[in-house]
């Protein structure tokens, strides 16, 4: 059970909220988006082994989302930061 | 001193003196390497060997053989799957299961116990109802059964109409059931090293020699090994070794965890799943249940999940079987899944000249051990998909030719 | 000391409160406990606690348990338990003990009361920090305690403070990310052997914690040597405790040592009255530490010793229990036989490493401790005690077994619960066993219900013997949750029956109930599936019900729609993007139906949006959508489109919804709303008003499911069942006519309208389903893109049609797959054209029909299908009044 460090409401449990895979998913302006950038953009995900920025929802609590780093190793919780704000270095 | 009956347990059967070389050092150049030593890594090289006479292959595992989701599995085979594809490739598999101890001298304990999936609302009979016509139609053995019918299959689940999600009806493969998974791959690995195939543990490829599209080889860390052909078949590392060769592709990788009770009197004699009371139970010829239900909700390479998961899924099997509520959890375990968006695998060429990947079985494939292996060699043996995998290929992310059985895979397995 | 009166076996015992079975057997003489799994050996108690590999016995009393080591069960008056040969019972009776969970947050939890976990603890407490210390132990103090050492008050009177909760009977079974930790207590196993209803027998705790504090001690391991499985062979330290209980069976002892315990246990032995006949230590020299703390001790009590030996082989009895040990010295020569009645063998200790690895601390090899320990290098773990290493003067020898021949090996046991031997892991290692994961999973060797606790760094050091490795080398096992065994039903807690999922109501199901309605399980939700009068079963109640609902006036309890208010001055441009179909548009007070995609193109939602204002919206959505539609608009608000202000808000449990259908349903409103202009021309298809219904205030939309006229009707919740009452009296003289989710499906067929989840299945666009009328060509959507990829704009794919059998009584079971005319009544395999999506039989048409998905099918329109040996034929999908006029009344 991960205690997720939700940036609005502080660290809560795992159940509380929804995953939203990788962070910076890039929405290409569909008109002009090629078949092959539209399928990246609606399949391909990043799967790092090791620190990854990914995207919560707070479901059950301030149902806002954010980013944050996790280490999909160690599960480990780096720095979160808001949708539309600098993605923080990627933690050592 | 009283003396008292006490149960007895079967006999395990003894393992061959030898199964292949334990420290084996690759070679400079092979005509084919396999990146993953597991069940499908396993399988792809024996059948490259049977079915296609190359028998220069390196079987790369970066651990210790089939040490992955392979050692650590529920062991569910059946094929009754939705669409006409998914149930060509898990037939075929399912009957080369139906000889596959025979044609590979290795006891695996294969039993076509039966595999039952239960329906708990008037949807979720509608949606398997679909299927079992599916199946009807493709000719695959597919049975329709009332909650007596269940009942009589199998005494122990609860059809009392009471309870949250009560039993409305059921989907039953009879040919379905399970094998021992270390063994199904120690087969596969010993008639591989009988036809000399190299299995080379403790061996991680690192990178890719590729130059003009072309992979010329791997990149290790016991050096760097040539061949004209490689094959990516390593569950729960497809996508860091589709990014060492330069590509994505449509896979995260999660945990999916299961758990064995100890060794008891044998009770559950068929593998029986529900989807919404989320959990799947078999039990094993020795007397241990196996039981498992979805992946944790996160990408994880730990190989662990939440025990929450754990507590929900005994909460649902004490519901549908009572009779487990004394039984004790004994040990769980995890592994890494690779989960594509449709619930079906990717088998075929990348975007690298002679480099194919065999991916995104996600929860269920271990049943698919055979049938992987055999597309997959024939897919690398020809360069050409076979007929089973060609429409599991990459490029239908791009077409939106996407083969969904995120509702027959049910809870996955 | 008070008796307690116990059977075992079918044999009553009498033994004294406190003891453990174990305890109690061996006060009564059994030595002789059950038979090996697989080899029928005869076997005895080896242990003092969980690492107890032998002595498990089946509990018949109280809730009963299937498997537990006879070490860990506390006798009680009236206990009934049976020895087992390594397969546990499952009786059929239904568990009615009781059990719950407790969640607690601390600073510092604390797994271990021995002294090192009982030190830690009153550090943090003196410190103020709220410190939870669980011990798996009936009584306080360990290790320590047990070798009869007295426990500083100090520490004891700690566990007294207000920030500590302290727990004994409670075992930590798994340790788990960001200081989580699962522990399961025993709160009445021990005080009696009934079962017990009202006070929890197991309590499951889940403690989040900032600091873990690792105290988990040790066991000892044993040796390996040629029948060393013995009844009458034990671990030393267990030895030494049991004679210290007054267990008094044993005259004589010989110990087999590698270490300083075996001197120890040896002078426990000699000060309880057992002649220790020797002690046999593997290790020929001492450092001066050593000699001066063990050796000289038992010298000066007599006890022979004998440097540089070790066991090499035992003798037993006519019933298997030992009578004597062969004690050999290769370099010496020595080989000598002694006759004793107990062998107490101290093979080194063990640390409980467990709860350390399941969160990926690594143990690492010591060879001065001959063991693996903890060293903990994350911040917020620490193990302290003997899980750290906290025994190096006891001088252990990395040894682990005598060389044994053939013969020998085959009766020298390395896991005794799975009868593996030496002889088993020599052939793991020539067959090509290069892992000890490889070779546990070839001999079996620590996968039965010890799970290795005493086996695993035996194993581990004799594997290193035959490789060649050290035990640096081969690395530690890989242990996995839980530590000890614990029963399901304990870790269901109270997540039973009912309890497992909430059930949903509409404020309107007493109503329901009474009318005695089978009713649906729709996700959590229970609808009322059909209202059947007396005699009649779903067929017939659904023939009446539709009727009514075509001729008359029927009532529908909607209110599990889900509902989403939508405000903001970009709401419109938002629905826009959401729906396929432009919102943007629509008239304040005017209705709407949309279809949503995901960016896959593929519909996975639909519904009725209404725009009660210039920036104000109501969205319906599926019953079992609605959350997922709530956390795809919020998705979108706050991750792509930040600068839209928008607020949505979920309303489903906020207004029930009741739904008067049919051509009589313009008098009953009219009835319930005096006043409110109910003309067709007042009151317009799509339109919406707000009037008091019933006295309630409402708002009503003129929306129609079923393609009659009909209203919906907008209630708050609060007041939906009195909104219902009125309906069915004021409609009693219109036989107002209550229909459940049947025959609102027969009804929408009737019309060719889609259900999402049945028509769709996650793969259909739009176009698919005939739609192509609400996807707008003005603007971009979510998911319009995808329309455009070469298989998603195939024409020929599977597209919505009706189907109409050819025998008209015969209903197509929903889901049939069928084919080509010529294949009627062919043998599978058959290639397939489509399958039915939706069937029923309509009482209106006075025949069957159905919706179904057919490969290219609005091309083929007058074409037949065989579904078996039947067939139908291909129509537009739309079946009843297809110039949709009843809708106007």
């Amino acid at each position: 059970m991960l205690n997720i460090p939700c940036p609005y409401c502080g660290p809560r449990d795992e159940t509380e909220f929804h995953y939203g895979a990788c962070a910076n998913i890039f929405y290409p302006e569909p008109a002009s988006a090629t078949d092959e950038e539209w399928s990246k953009f609606v399949f391909i995900r990043e799967n790092p082994k090791g620190w990854h920025a990914e995207r919560w929802v707070h479901s059950a609590g301030c149902r806002r989302w954010f980013n944050v780093w996790r280490n999909t190793i160690t599960h480990e919780f780096g720095p979160t930061y808001k949708p539309f704000t600098e993605q923080p270095k990627r933690p050592a | 001193m009283a003396t008292t009956t006490r149960r007895r347990t079967v006999e395990l059967p003894e393992h061959p003196d030898f199964l292949w070389t334990a420290r084996v050092t690759p070679k400079k150049v092979y005509d084919v390497i396999i990146i993953g030593g597991g069940g499908h890594g396993l399988s792809t090289a024996y059948y490259l060997a049977k079915n296609h006479g190359i028998t220069n292959i390196a079987v790369l595992e970066k651990g210790w053989l089939a040490g992955g989701n392979m050692a650590r599995n529920t062991t569910v085979i059946r094929s009754n799957y939705l669409w006409d594809e998914s149930a060509g490739i898990y037939e075929h598999s399912l009957k080369l299961w139906e000889n596959l101890e025979e044609e590979v001298g290795y006891e695996m304990f294969f039993s076509q116990r039966g595999v039952m999936s239960l329906a708990h609302s008037v949807s979720d009979l509608r949606a398997k109802a679909r299927n079992y016509h599916a199946n009807k139609i493709n000719d695959i053995d597919s049975e329709w059964l009332t909650p007596e019918q269940v009942k009589e299959i199998a005494p122990i689940v609860n059809i009392n109409p009471d309870v949250r999600y009560p039993v409305l009806g059921a989907t039953y493969q009879p040919r379905g059931g399970i094998a021992k998974h270390d063994w199904v791959a120690w087969g596969y690995a010993k008639a591989a090293a009988d036809m000399g195939v190299d299995i080379i543990q403790g061996c991680e490829v690192t990178g890719f020699d590729i130059r003009e599209g072309k992979v010329h080889g791997v990149k290790t860390n016991l050096g760097p090994i040539a061949a004209q052909k490689v094959g990516m078949v390593a569950a729960g590392h497809s996508s860091v070794l589709a990014n060492l060769a330069g590509f994505d592709i449509p896979i995260q990788s999660r945990p999916l965890q299961a758990l064995v009770s100890e060794l008891l009197e044998q009770v559950h004699n068929t593998v029986i799943m529900s989807g919404m009371v989320h959990v799947y139970v078999s039990q094993a010829h020795k007397g241990e249940l196996v039981m498992g239900a979805g992946t944790d909700a996160f990408n994880s390479y730990a190989q662990r999940g939440g025990f929450h998961v754990i507590e929900h899924q005994l909460a649902a099997a004490i519901e549908l079987f009572p009779i487990f509520e004394r039984a004790h959890l004994l040990r769980t375990w995890g592994g890494i899944v690779d989960i594509s968006p449709d619930a079906s695998p990717i088998i075929g060429r990348t975007p690298v000249d002679n480099l194919f990947i065999n991916t995104g079985w996600g929860t269920g494939g271990f049943k698919a051990t055979p049938a992987s292996g055999w597309t997959m060699a024939h897919t690398i043996a020809t360069g050409e998909p076979h007929e089973l995998n060609a429409a599991f290929n990459l490029e239908r992310f791009v077409t939106g030719h996407l083969i969904d059985e995120h509702g027959a895979a049910g809870v996955a397995h | 000391m008070s008796n307690v009166t116990f059977k075992f076996d079918g044999v009553d015992y009498v033994g004294q409160a406190g003891d453990s079975l174990a305890t109690a057997l061996l006060r009564n003489g059994v030595l002789h406990f059950t038979d090996s799994t697989y080899r029928d050996r005869p076997r005895g108690i080896m242990s003092l606690w969980v690492d107890e590999p032998n002595a498990l016995v089946n509990v018949d009393s109280g809730a009963g348990e299937p498997m537990v080591p006879a070490t860990t069960v506390e006798i009680t008056e009236g206990l009934v338990a049976r020895s087992l040969a390594g397969i546990g019972d499952l009786p059929d009776t239904r568990d009615i003990s009781r059990y719950d969970r407790a969640y607690r947050h601390a600073d510092v939890l604390v797994v271990g009361a021995g002294l090192a976990g009982l030190t830690e603890a009153k550090k943090y407490a003196d410190k103020g920090k709220t410190v939870i210390i669980m011990d798996d132990q009936p009584e306080v103090g360990g290790h320590a305690k047990q070798c009869g050492e007295v426990i500083p008050p100090e520490l004891l009177a700690s566990l007294t403070l207000e920030n500590v909760t302290h727990l004994q009977r409670t075992t930590v079974i798994g340790t788990y990310d960001q200081g989580y930790a699962v522990a399961v207590e025993r709160r009445t196993d021990h005080v009696s052997s009934k079962v017990s209803t009202d006070v929890a027998r197991i309590r499951t705790w889940h403690v989040r914690a900032k600091h873990t504090v690792l105290a988990t001690g040790a066991f000892q391991r044993p040796l390996v040597f040629a029948n060393n499985d013995r009844p009458g062979i034990m671990l030393s330290h267990a030895a030494a405790t049991y004679v210290e209980r007054g267990v008094s069976k044993f005259k004589t002892a010989v110990v087999v040592t590698v270490d300083n315990q075996g001197y120890t246990d040896a002078i426990r032995l000699h000060k309880s009255g057992v002649r220790v006949l020797a002690i046999v230590d593997i290790r020929k020299k001492l450092s001066k530490a050593s000699i001066k703390l063990a050796r000289k001790p038992a010298e000066k009590l007599g006890i022979r010793i004998l440097k540089g030996a070790t066991a090499l082989d035992t003798n037993g009895n006519l019933d298997g229990i030992l009578s004597s040990v062969v004690v050999t010295d290769p370099k010496s020569g020595l080989n000598e036989t002694i006759s004793t009645d107990l062998l107490a063998i101290s093979g080194g200790w063990t640390p409980t490493v467990h709860l350390a690895t399941y969160i990926g601390i690594k143990p690492t090899w010591s060879n001065k401790r001959a063991a693996f320990i903890v060293r903990s290098k994350v911040k917020s773990i620490s193990a302290v005690g003997m899980l750290a290493g906290d025994f190096v003067e006891l001088e252990p020898a990395v040894y682990f077994g005598t060389e044994l021949d053939e013969t020998q090996a085959l009766v020298a046991f390395v896991d005794h619960q799975r009868d593996a031997t030496l002889r088993d892991l020599r052939r793991a290692v020539g067959a090509g066993m290069v892992s000890i994961e490889h070779v546990k999973r070839y001999t079996a060797i620590g996968t039965a219900h010890d799970q290795g606790k005493t086996s695993g760094t035996l194993t581990m050091g004799l594997i290193g013997n035959l490789v060649g490795l050290a035990l640096d080398e081969i690395g530690s096992l890989t242990f996995r949750p839980p530590y000890i065994a614990v029963p399901f039903a304990a870790l269901a807690g109270r997540e039973r029956g009912l309890h497992t999922e909430p059930i949903r109501t509409t404020s309107i199901h007493p109503w329901h109930i009474a009318a005695g309605a089978p009713m649906e399980d729709v996700g959590q939700w229970k609808r009322p599936w059909f209202f059947p009068k007396p005699g009649e079963d779903l067929h017939a109640a659904v023939l009446r019900e539709c009727r009514a609902a075509r001729n008359g006036v029927a009532v529908m309890d909607a209110s599990t729609l889900g509902k989403i208010d939508i405000q903001g001055k970009d709401a419109g441009e938002f629905l826009d993007q959401i729906y396929t179909n432009m919102f943007s548009t629509l008239k304040v007070g005017m209705s709407r139906y949309g279809l949503m995609c995901g960016v896959d193109g593929m519909v996975f939602d639909d519904g009725v949006t209404t725009r009660l204002g210039e920036n104000h919206w109501l969205m319906t959505t599926t019953t079992g959508g609605a959350a997922k539609v709530m956390d795809w608009l919020e998705e979108w608000l706050q991750t792509e489109w930040p600068h839209l202000e928008v607020f949505c808000t979920s309303v489903t449990e906020q207004i029930a919804t009741v739904a008067i259908v049919g051509p009589k349903s313009r008098d009953l409103l009219a009835m319930l709303s005096p006043g409110l202009d109910v003309s067709k021309e007042g009151f317009a298809f799509m339109e919406n008003k707000y009037a008091d219904v019933a006295g309630i205030p409402a708002r009503i939309a003129r929306i129609s499911f079923s393609g009659e006229l009909a209203y919906e009707i907008n209630v708050s919740a609060w007041y939906g069942l009195e909104l219902w009452n009125k309906v069915m009296e004021l409609g009693a003289p219109l036989d107002v006519t209550p229909y459940g989710t049947e025959s609102l499906h027969v009804l929408r067929a009737e019309k060719g309208f889609v259900i999402v989840g049945q028509e769709t299945d996650g793969t259909q666009t739009p176009d698919d389903l005939g739609m192509d009328w609400i996807v707008s060509k003005k603007k971009d959507f979510i998911g319009k893109r995808s329309f455009s990829r070469s298989d998603t704009s195939r024409p020929d794919r599977h597209q919505l049609v009706g189907l109409l059998p050819d025998t008209s009584a015969f209903v197509i079971p929903e889901g049939s797959y069928f084919a080509e005319e010529q294949h009627k009544g062919a043998t599978p395999p058959i290639p397939h054209i489509g399958y039915v999506t939706s069937s029923y039989f309509s009482g209106e048409l006075n025949r069957s029909f159905a919706m179904a998905l057919v490969h290219n099918g609005r091309a083929r329109i007058g074409d037949r299908v065989a579904i078996g040996n039947e067939t139908a034929v291909i129509t537009e999908p739309i079946f009843v009044d297809k110039e949709n006029v009843r809708r106007d009344g």
